[in-house]
Formats: structure tokens, C-alpha cells, sequence
């Protein structure tokens, strides 16, 4: 190469530059100012956060556990536990974050940390960020995409005015490729098994389902409830309510989803061949039962698996209870119930129909042919309405009348139908009534969100037309010289605040008074059990309180050999509450009879 | 007299790369008689530990696997996967893609001009290049919010959409560094040392050049017109225009000479990227990351990377883990291979200048 002079020179430019200013920001006096969606270090809203740990499977790096700190406990839809970051393992991609179903992670503008505490670098994001609470987040999970998906797969329903047609099953159930994309949003967190009274195994079914398993789903379903398929369509699934995903979504959709993989399954033998159940050789023990609702089915079916020789006593010509009499066939079809109870009694559940021990059998018989006896005779007495004239003809109470109904008996209803009352009973009566041809009006004291009624029944009701009429107060039931039922009085309502912090009250509005032209008055305020078949001496010794049994947490009354379970037991009143109460009475049962 | 030959053990700590890597180097003299690489600092066994993570978990991962230029390792998982899933992917989310793939070319280019000078003593330079890519990192780090890892670029396109105003920051970056190019020809690429030092330097022959695997810049300083970017076009290469540029010489200075007329492509590519860049969406979203798994198959995919031609081969048995993800980088070629082969017969100042020239990257050769 020859020799460049132009080349040695020109590198002298350089110089020019030194009179510019720096790149740099002078530290600490100056600091930089990070991009809107930084990735710095981690913060967490310990309120929003609700423990579900997807946090901590997300990670790559294995750099967050969940602990326990003060201040926060276990309790529904709160594991309790929150999220502990080891910043010698975090590479800060966010993928925790844009994870997080709550929102409740975010990662701030911070980035300088420094300590010569090596434990320190255990970081609870929401706890030791600077405590002046000034952290900025920077990268957010609400600005992208999240990475799960918050939109439930719709539900397909006949239309209302097709439903009202007939009983026909109103919700048509999850396709194959339906169920395995709802099935695919569960996060497996399992906030929602806490809640479910039988602790069902949720996130284990849902994953088979996901997986395409369907007939795992079902062996899973099985090991703690037996009454999957009526579970999946009637349950009050509190599961939903808590799903971790409903803090920005819509819900997993729990119940249908257990409502796909139970109801394709054709019939009990299939069920059997399915589950292929190991019976245990009988033990000798016999337990009776009262009343084949869901608590005394289910706890039939685990003792009876068991090895226990089980009888159910039913006064009914059916199984399954207020499933079967009460709730309406749209919702609940009957050969679902056979089909469950068929697979009860194949693996060997005695159930002896129209039995009503107290009538047919007294109670003592039952007690000496039986080591423990568990009652689950549900309520089925209907309260009052407390109005006056309520004693006229086609003035009756919706769980006679849709007993009736589910019977195959056929009531005279007529062509104007009000019912009182705002909780699931009322609307099942109103959109029955609907059925039947007649134009339904449900009076309710208090709002529509007050309506302790299922909000998707009171949707269903609106999308039959069924009128809903808040904030009013029957006065009175109006009938004719024949003693029969022409009309309701009624009062609208205000609704008043309560001083003590209490829901609000309605109160009448004066004069505001009108009558509801009517056939029929169906009232539907609520029930109680009947005890009457209960020997005294035997009442005595165990407590009944606001009507019902008192039970330890084990479903056992005073008498180490007497059972309650179901509504006569629990608050809730509902079918899933009925059947963890069967399942709990069993192992109950089991460590009295096998001392096990 | 043939002088006594000595052994010397050069680095794993020395300016001819980024990352750590030693050269053992049997010398007579001031020659090297012969070279031998030694690697084994940076073994992470990312390929081994993506085996056991889900597929979304894998895309933090491969970023590490180039520490300068991270990108090609999410674009080329991303798209291995996209095409053994059958997955489309936004259009905008492609031109979004290359963006990044350009801007990462434009940074790593920034810091082998630091190496490139530093390496021979000329340290004014990285003092430059190493700020004037702070101006990339800063967009980096607005459009992905990290600076180095990006973890930006996944399965069914990229993470976030442009915040608002970014075009027009990202414009202003160019036209900055457009302005400082002649800023860096006085200093290195006219500098008469630097000529002096570069040319008949780390020769590669040109006939050997293709069986011994060399690719990118390496390759096209030896005249051959070859890159991934037009013989393959990816994402939307194929809807830009841009020279590929070749030069005769198979030395340090026509590799040099290649890269500075590349750093020019570069800025026009993302100048008609922005331009042409659509509206919509910048992501098809994947099903539930815990759960998702992709189909059984596998997929080649490669990538033009500032190094030459990087491919990844995935392979998945159907689960939500992948079974095998190679991960195949030119520094594996050049910086063992065709290092040890010309090394022979260099001087020892040289060798870290020509470790350099050859884009040497540890953290890439050992994953
Ligand atoms: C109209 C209506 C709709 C409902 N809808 C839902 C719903 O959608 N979802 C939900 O989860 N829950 C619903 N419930 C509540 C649910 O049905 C009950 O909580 C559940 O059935 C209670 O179960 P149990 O085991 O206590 O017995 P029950 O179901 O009440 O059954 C008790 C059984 O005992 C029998 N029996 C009573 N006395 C005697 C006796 N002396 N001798 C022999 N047998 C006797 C009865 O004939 C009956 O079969 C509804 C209830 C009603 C009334
Ligand atoms: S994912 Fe979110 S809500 Fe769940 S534990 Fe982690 S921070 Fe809390
Ligand atoms: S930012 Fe990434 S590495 Fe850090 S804790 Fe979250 S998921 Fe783990």
C-alpha cells in the first residue's frame, strides 16, 4: 500500500467532537428517564392480587414462589398466598405479568438495586417496593394482549319464544370443539376448588377436557360428586364466581363444561363401563337413609362402594328430590336423573319409593334395622305469604305446583299468573306458568339486583317475557263469591337507605296501590323441613335451630349414630352443598361403623 | 535457524469478541504455527434447558443466545413454530419484525465497529459506536421495554404494538446515524492504520470460502453475492428494495468494506418498512400458554443475521414442550473453524482483529 497521507489525516477530524456534549446522564445527580413500558422491577397490588400463583408456573426461571405474608389469609377466591420475586433469577421478560389474570402484577420504572444482602434479593413485589408508594409502572399487562383468554365460548340456548313452547332443554350444551376451546382457557389455579363445598377437582377435569380426555373428566367428576351431569347443568356453580380469570373475563365456564363431558356420556351402563368401579366387599355395616334428594344419593353411592349395605327410604315414586320435583324439566331433564340414579343403583344403592318413614315405616323401625341413619329430607314445606285471603282457591305455593308439573300432573293455572318471591323457586314457577300458556308478572319487595334469584334464571325469565316487577309489596289477595282468586293487591315501594350500613329497605309508598288482575297467585318465599317423623324423645337430644339439624363440620348431630344433611344442614340450600354434605356424612359414617 | 516455538493462551478475556472464548496459540516468533479454539465459558445449554419449558416459556430464553443481536433467535423460534403450527401472522406484524431485525443489524454493526477499532487499538471508536447505539437501545427500549433482551418478536407476531410516535423517533435515530457515518469513515474506514492493518488479513480463499461454510459479510468480502434476505426472503424482504453488497479482497477490509455499505441498506430497508408498514394487528393471539401445544412436525428456518445465515430447527412431538430446538449460528463456523484455520500464519496482534472480523460470538458458539 502506498503511502496515505489523506488517510493519516483525516482520523484528526475527530477532534472536532470533543466539544460536544456527552451521551451520558451524569449519576446520581441526573438519572435517566425510562420508556413508557420498561421492564424494571416488579410491583403488585396485594389487594387485587388474589394468590392464584399463575405467576409463578409461568416463569422460566423458577424465580417466583408464593408465600404467605401478613395480613393476608386463605379464604374464597384468595389463596392467601402472593407472589415472591428472586431478582438473581429474574431476566424481567414480564411474561409473569402479561399472565397475571387479576391485572394485579405490573412491573415499575425501577431498576437500580443495590445491597450487599444476598437474601434481600427475595423481593415481594407490593411489599418491599419503596414504601412512599411513588413506584411508576412502566410495563403494564392492560396495554397488550393478554395472554390468556377472557371471552367465554358462548352458550347456545333455543330462543325464548321457542322455549316457552314447550319443557324442551333450554340450554343446548358445548359442541365437541366448543367444550375443548372453553376447556383450553383454565389456568389450572385452582382458586376454585376452595370454594366448591365438595372441593370437586376442577382444574384436574377441565385439563382432561382440554386435553380431549373426556372420559378421565369423567372418572375425576366422579371421585367426590356422583351427581356430575346435574351439577353441570343446574348448579349454583360458585366455582365461576371465583375463577381467577373473572377478574377481567368472563368466567371459565365450569358448570358446561362438566355438563358436556357428563351428559355425552349415553347412558348408566356406559357410566359404569366408564368408571369401572371397584366395589368393596360388603362389610357387614347397613345404614339407612332418609330422602333420595342429592345428599342422600350421593351418600348412598360412596357407602355403597364402600361395601356398606345401604337402603334410601323415599316417600316419593322417584329419586333425586327437590332435583326431580322441584326444579323444572327445561333445566333438568329426566332421563339425565335415571340415568344418574340407574348407575347408583347398579352398583348396588337399595332405594325403597314411596316410603315415608314417619307414615309407611316409623323411625324407630328404621333404627333397628340400620347402625346410623343419615337424614336428608330437604324442605319441602312451603311458608305463608302471610296475606290475607291467601287461603282462596288458585292461590297456591310454586313447590306444590311444579312438584305437579314434574309429576305429570296437570294444573289448572288459567291465563294470568303472578308469583311472589325473587329467588330461584319464584322463577321457576314464572317461567313454567309461561309454559303453560299464561301471562306472568313475578312481584318482588326489593330491586332486581337484590333478587337472590341466579342472574342467568332472571335473564332467561326476561327472554320469555316474564314480567318482573320490583320494588312491590302484596297487600292482599282479592277472589270472587266462588272463593276464587281474581287479583292481587299490591303496593310499589321506595327504597330506603339503612343507617346501620345494611342492604336498603323498601317502604310502601302511600297510596301507591294497585290490583293485578289474576287466575292464579303462586307464592314462593321459601320452605321448611317437616320433622314431625322424628320421635320426641329423640328430638330432645339432638338441636334443631332456625329449622334446622345443628351439625359438627362432620354432618353428625348429638347422636353419635344420626346424620343430617342437605337443607335440613347447611345454609346454602342448594344441590352441590346437599351432595358435599352426603360426601362428608360418608367418611363420618365410616370412621363410626369401621372405626377406621 | 527455525525459532523455538512457545505456547500463549489469549484471553478467555480480550477485545476480539464479545463474550468469553480462548485461543491457544502455538507461536514461533511473532507467527502463529498453530491456533486452537477453546470454548466452554458460556455453556448454558439453552437448547437442552427448552426441552423442558413450555413453548411460550422458551422465547426469553433464546434472546441470550446473541447477546449483540438477540433478535434472528425469537424471529427464527417464532417462525419455526408459526410454520409447524400453520399460524398466520399479522402483516403488520411482520413489517414490525424486520423493523427490529434492521435496528438490531444497525446496533450489532455499531458495536463490531467498536470491536473492529478497539481491537487494533483505535478506542475512540467504541467510545462512539457504544453511545450512538444507546440512540437504538433507547427505541429498543421504548418499542420492547428491555434494551438488550427484547423478548418481543413470538408466536403469531410481536408483543406490543408501536407506542405513538415511535415512527418518527425512529426516523430521527436514522437520520442521526446516517449523519455520523462520515463521522466514522474519518476516523476508522479512511483511517490509513486501519487499511494498513485490514487488507491481506485473515484471508479467507475464496475457494474455500463455501466449503468451509463461511456465510455473511465473511462470504460476501470474498465476492460471493449471498444472503438469506433475498435468496430466501422471510417475513417482507421480498416488498423492499435493498443492494446486497459484495466485495473482492477475502480479507479484514473487504469484510469491513461490506458491513459499512450494509449499515446504508439497513437504514433505507427500515425507512420503507415505516413507510410501508399497514395498520391492524400486530398479534394472532395463541391459545392458553400453560396448555398450548403445537402439532407434531418440525420446521428449518434461518434468518440474514449481522454474522450470516442462522437457522434453527425445531422440533415438536406434539406436546407442549418442544422435543429438540437446534440452534445453527455462523460463529460456530467462524469462530472455530475457519478461525483455526486462519489463524495460521497471522500475527499475534492480529488474531483478536481477525476474531473480530469473523463476528466471533462465544454466547452464540456454545448456546
Ligand atoms: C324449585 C327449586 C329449584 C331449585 N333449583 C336449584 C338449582 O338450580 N341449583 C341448585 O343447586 N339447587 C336448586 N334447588 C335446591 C336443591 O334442589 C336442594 O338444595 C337440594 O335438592 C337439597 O337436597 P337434599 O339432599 O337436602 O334433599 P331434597 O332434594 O330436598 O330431597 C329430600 C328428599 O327427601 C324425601 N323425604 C322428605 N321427607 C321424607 C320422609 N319423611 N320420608 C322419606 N322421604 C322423605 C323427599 O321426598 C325428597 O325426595 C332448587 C330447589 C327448588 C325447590
Ligand atoms: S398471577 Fe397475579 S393474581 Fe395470580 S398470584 Fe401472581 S400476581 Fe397474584
Ligand atoms: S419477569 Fe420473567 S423471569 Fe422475572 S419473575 Fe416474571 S416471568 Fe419470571
Amino acid at each position: 500500500m502506498a503511502f496515505d497521507l489523506k488517510g493519516i489525516l483525516t482520523p484528526f477530524a475527530a477532534l472536532s467532537q470533543g466539544t460536544k456534549p456527552p451521551h451520558t446522564v451524569k449519576y446520581p445527580a441526573e438519572q435517566k428517564e425510562t420508556a413508557h413500558r420498561y421492564r424494571g422491577m416488579h410491583h403488585n397490588d396485594l389487594e387485587e392480587c388474589i394468590g392464584c400463583g399463575t405467576c409463578s408456573t409461568i416463569c422460566q426461571n423458577g424465580a417466583i414462589d408464593m408465600i404467605h405474608i401478613d395480613g393476608y389469609e386463605t379464604n374464597n377466591g384468595d389463596s392467601g398466598l402472593r407472589p415472591r420475586v428472586d431478582n438473581g433469577r429474574c431476566c424481567w421478560c414480564a411474561l409473569c405479568v402479561d399472565v397475571c389474570p387479576t391485572g394485579s402484577l405490573n412491573l415499575t420504572s425501577d431498576y437500580i438495586y443495590v445491597t450487599e444482602d444476598p437474601d434481600s434479593f427475595l423481593w415481594t413485589p407490593g411489599v418491599d417496593n419503596a414504601k412512599d408508594g411513588k413506584e411508576k409502572l412502566s410495563w403494564q399487562s392492560s396495554e397488550g394482549k393478554r395472554l390468556l383468554d377472557y371471552e367465554r365460548v358462548p352458550m347456545k340456548e333455543l330462543e325464548g319464544t321457542e322455549r316457552v313452547k314447550s319443557f324442551a332443554e333450554v340450554v343446548l350444551g358445548y359442541t365437541e370443539d366448543e367444550a375443548r376451546k372453553e376447556a383450553d382457557r383454565c389456568i389450572a389455579c385452582g382458586i376454585c376448588t376452595d370454594i366448591c363445598p365438595v372441593h370437586m377437582h376442577i382444574p384436574e377435569y377441565i385439563n382432561a377436557i382440554a386435553r380431549g380426555e373426556d372420559d378421565d373428566a369423567v372418572r375425576i367428576i366422579y371421585d367426590n360428586n356422583p351427581l356430575g351431569e346435574m351439577c353441570g347443568k343446574v348448579c349454583t356453580r360458585r366455582c365461576e364466581t371465583t375463577c381467577a380469570i373473572n377478574h377481567k373475563g368472563d368466567p371459565v365456564a365450569i358448570r358446561w363444561l362438566k355438563e358436556y363431558v357428563t351428559a355425552r356420556v349415553k347412558n348408566a351402563d356406559v357410566i359404569k363401563e366408564i368408571l369401572n368401579p371397584d366395589i368393596a366387599e360388603p362389610n357387614g355395616h347397613s345404614v339407612g337413609i332418609i330422602g333420595a334428594g342429592p345428599s342422600g344419593l350421593t351418600a348412598a353411592y360412596y357407602l355403597a362402594l364402600k361395601g356398606f349395605d345401604v337402603t334410601i327410604y323415599e316417600s316419593k315414586a322417584h329419586a333425586g328430590g327437590m332435583i326431580m320435583y322441584g326444579i323444572p324439566k327445561y333445566r333438568l331433564p329426566l332421563d339425565s336423573i335415571d340415568k344418574q340414579v340407574d348407575y347408583m343403583l347398579s352398583i348396588g344403592v337399595k332405594i325403597k319409593y314411596n316410603t315415608k318413614v314417619g307414615t309407611d315405616i316409623t323411625f324407630n323401625e328404621l333404627k333397628e334395622k340400620h347402625e346410623a341413619i343419615m337424614i336428608g329430607i330437604g324442605f319441602e314445606v312451603p311458608y305463608p305469604i302471610g296475606l290475607t285471603g291467601e287461603d282462596a282457591k288458585g292461590s297456591i305455593q310454586a313447590v306444590n305446583f311444579l312438584y305437579n308439573i314434574n309429576s305429570g300432573i296437570n294444573v289448572d293455572i288459567g291465563d294470568k299468573v303472578a308469583v311472589i318471591g325473587g329467588g330461584n323457586v319464584a322463577i321457576d314457577a314464572a317461567r313454567v306458568s309461561k309454559r303453560m300458556g299464561a301471562e306472568v308478572t313475578i312481584l318482588y319487595r326489593r330491586r332486581v339486583e337484590d333478587m337472590p334469584a341466579d342472574w342467568e334464571e332472571i335473564e332467561g325469565a326476561e327472554h320469555e317475557n316474564v314480567i318482573i316487577h320490583p320494588q312491590a309489596i302484596p297487600l292482599e289477595v282479592i277472589s270472587d263469591e266462588n272463593g276464587k282468586v281474581t287479583g292481587v293487591k299490591y303496593a310499589n315501594a321506595e327504597m330506603i337507605a339503612d343507617d346501620k350500613g345494611g342492604r336498603p329497605r323498601p317502604k310502601i309508598i302511600e297510596g301507591d296501590e294497585h290490583i293485578l288482575p289474576l287466575t292464579t297467585l303462586i307464592g314462593a318465599i321459601g320452605q321448611e323441613a317437616d320433622y314431625s317423623f322424628i320421635p320426641d324423645d329423640i328430638k330432645e337430644q339432638i338441636e334443631i335451630s332456625r329449622g334446622r339439624i345443628v351439625v359438627d363440620e362432620n354432618q353428625a348431630t348429638a347422636l353419635p349414630w344420626l346424620f343430617a344433611t342437605g337443607d335440613i344442614a347447611n345454609r346454602q340450600a342448594d344441590a352441590i352443598s346437599a351432595i358435599a354434605d352426603g360426601y362428608r356424612a360418608v367418611k363420618s359414617i365410616e370412621k363410626l361403623l369401621l372405626k377406621k | 535457524m527455525r525459532e523455538k516455538e512457545t505456547t500463549l493462551y489469549l484471553g478467555p478475556q480480550h477485545p476480539g469478541i464479545t463474550g468469553n472464548m480462548m485461543v491457544k496459540l502455538k507461536v514461533a516468533g511473532d507467527t502463529i504455527v498453530k491456533a486452537e479454539t477453546h470454548v466452554g465459558y458460556l455453556h448454558r445449554a439453552f437448547e437442552k434447558l427448552m426441552e423442558n419449558r413450555t413453548w411460550t416459556q422458551c422465547f426469553p430464553i433464546v434472546c441470550r443466545i446473541c447477546v449483540p443481536e438477540p433478535d434472528p433467535n425469537e424471529e427464527n423460534l417464532a417462525r419455526a413454530i408459526e410454520e409447524i403450527e400453520g399460524r398466520e401472522v399479522p402483516e403488520r406484524a411482520k413489517y414490525i419484525r424486520v423493523m427490529v431485525l434492521e435496528l438490531a443489524r444497525l446496533a450489532s454493526y455499531q458495536l463490531w465497529m467498536g470491536g473492529q477499532s478497539g481491537s487494533m487499538g483505535l478506542y475512540t471508536m467504541p467510545q462512539w459506536t457504544v453511545g450512538d447505539r444507546d440512540y437504538i437501545l433507547d427505541l429498543f427500549e421504548e418499542l420492547t421495554g428491555g434494551r438488550i433482551y427484547h423478548m418481543y418478536i413470538w408466536a403469531g407476531g410481536v408483543r406490543r404494538d408501536l407506542p405513538d410516535g415511535l415512527k418518527g423517533r425512529v426516523l430521527n435515530v436514522l437520520k442521526y446515524l446516517e449523519n455520523r457515518l462520515p463521522d466514522y469513515d474519518k476516523l476508522m474506514f479512511q483511517n490509513a492504520m486501519f487499511r494498513k492493518r485490514a487488507e491481506g488479513v485473515g484471508i479467507i480463499p475464496k475457494e474455500k470460502a463455501i466449503e468451509w461454510g463461511v456465510v455473511g459479510s465473511p462470504l460476501r468480502g470474498c465476492g460471493i453475492k449471498h444472503d438469506v434476505r433475498i435468496d430466501e426472503p422471510y417475513e417482507v424482504y421480498d416488498k423492499l428494495e435493498f443492494e446486497v453488497p459484495t466485495h473482492e479482497g477475502n480479507d479484514i477490509w473487504s469484510r469491513a468494506m461490506v458491513r459499512r455499505q450494509e449499515i446504508e441498506q439497513s437504514i433505507s430497508i427500515i425507512r420503507q418498512v415505516l413507510d410501508k408498514m399497514p395498520e391492524g394487528e400486530y398479534y394472532n393471539k395463541i391459545p392458553n400458554p400453560l396448555n398450548w401445544t403445537i402439532p407434531a412436525g418440525d420446521a428449518f428456518v434461518k434468518t440474514e443475521s449481522v454474522r450470516g445465515e442462522f437457522g434453527y430447527y425445531v422440533v415438536s412431538d406434539g406436546s407442549d414442550k418442544p422435543r429438540r430446538v437446534h440452534v445453527r449460528g455462523p460463529a460456530y463456523v467462524h469462530g472455530v473453524t475457519v478461525l483455526e484455520e486462519i489463524l495460521k500464519g497471522a500475527n499475534i496482534s492480529d488474531v483478536s482483529f481477525i476474531m473480530n472480523s469473523l463476528g466471533t460470538c462465544p454466547p452464540e458458539i456454545e448456546r
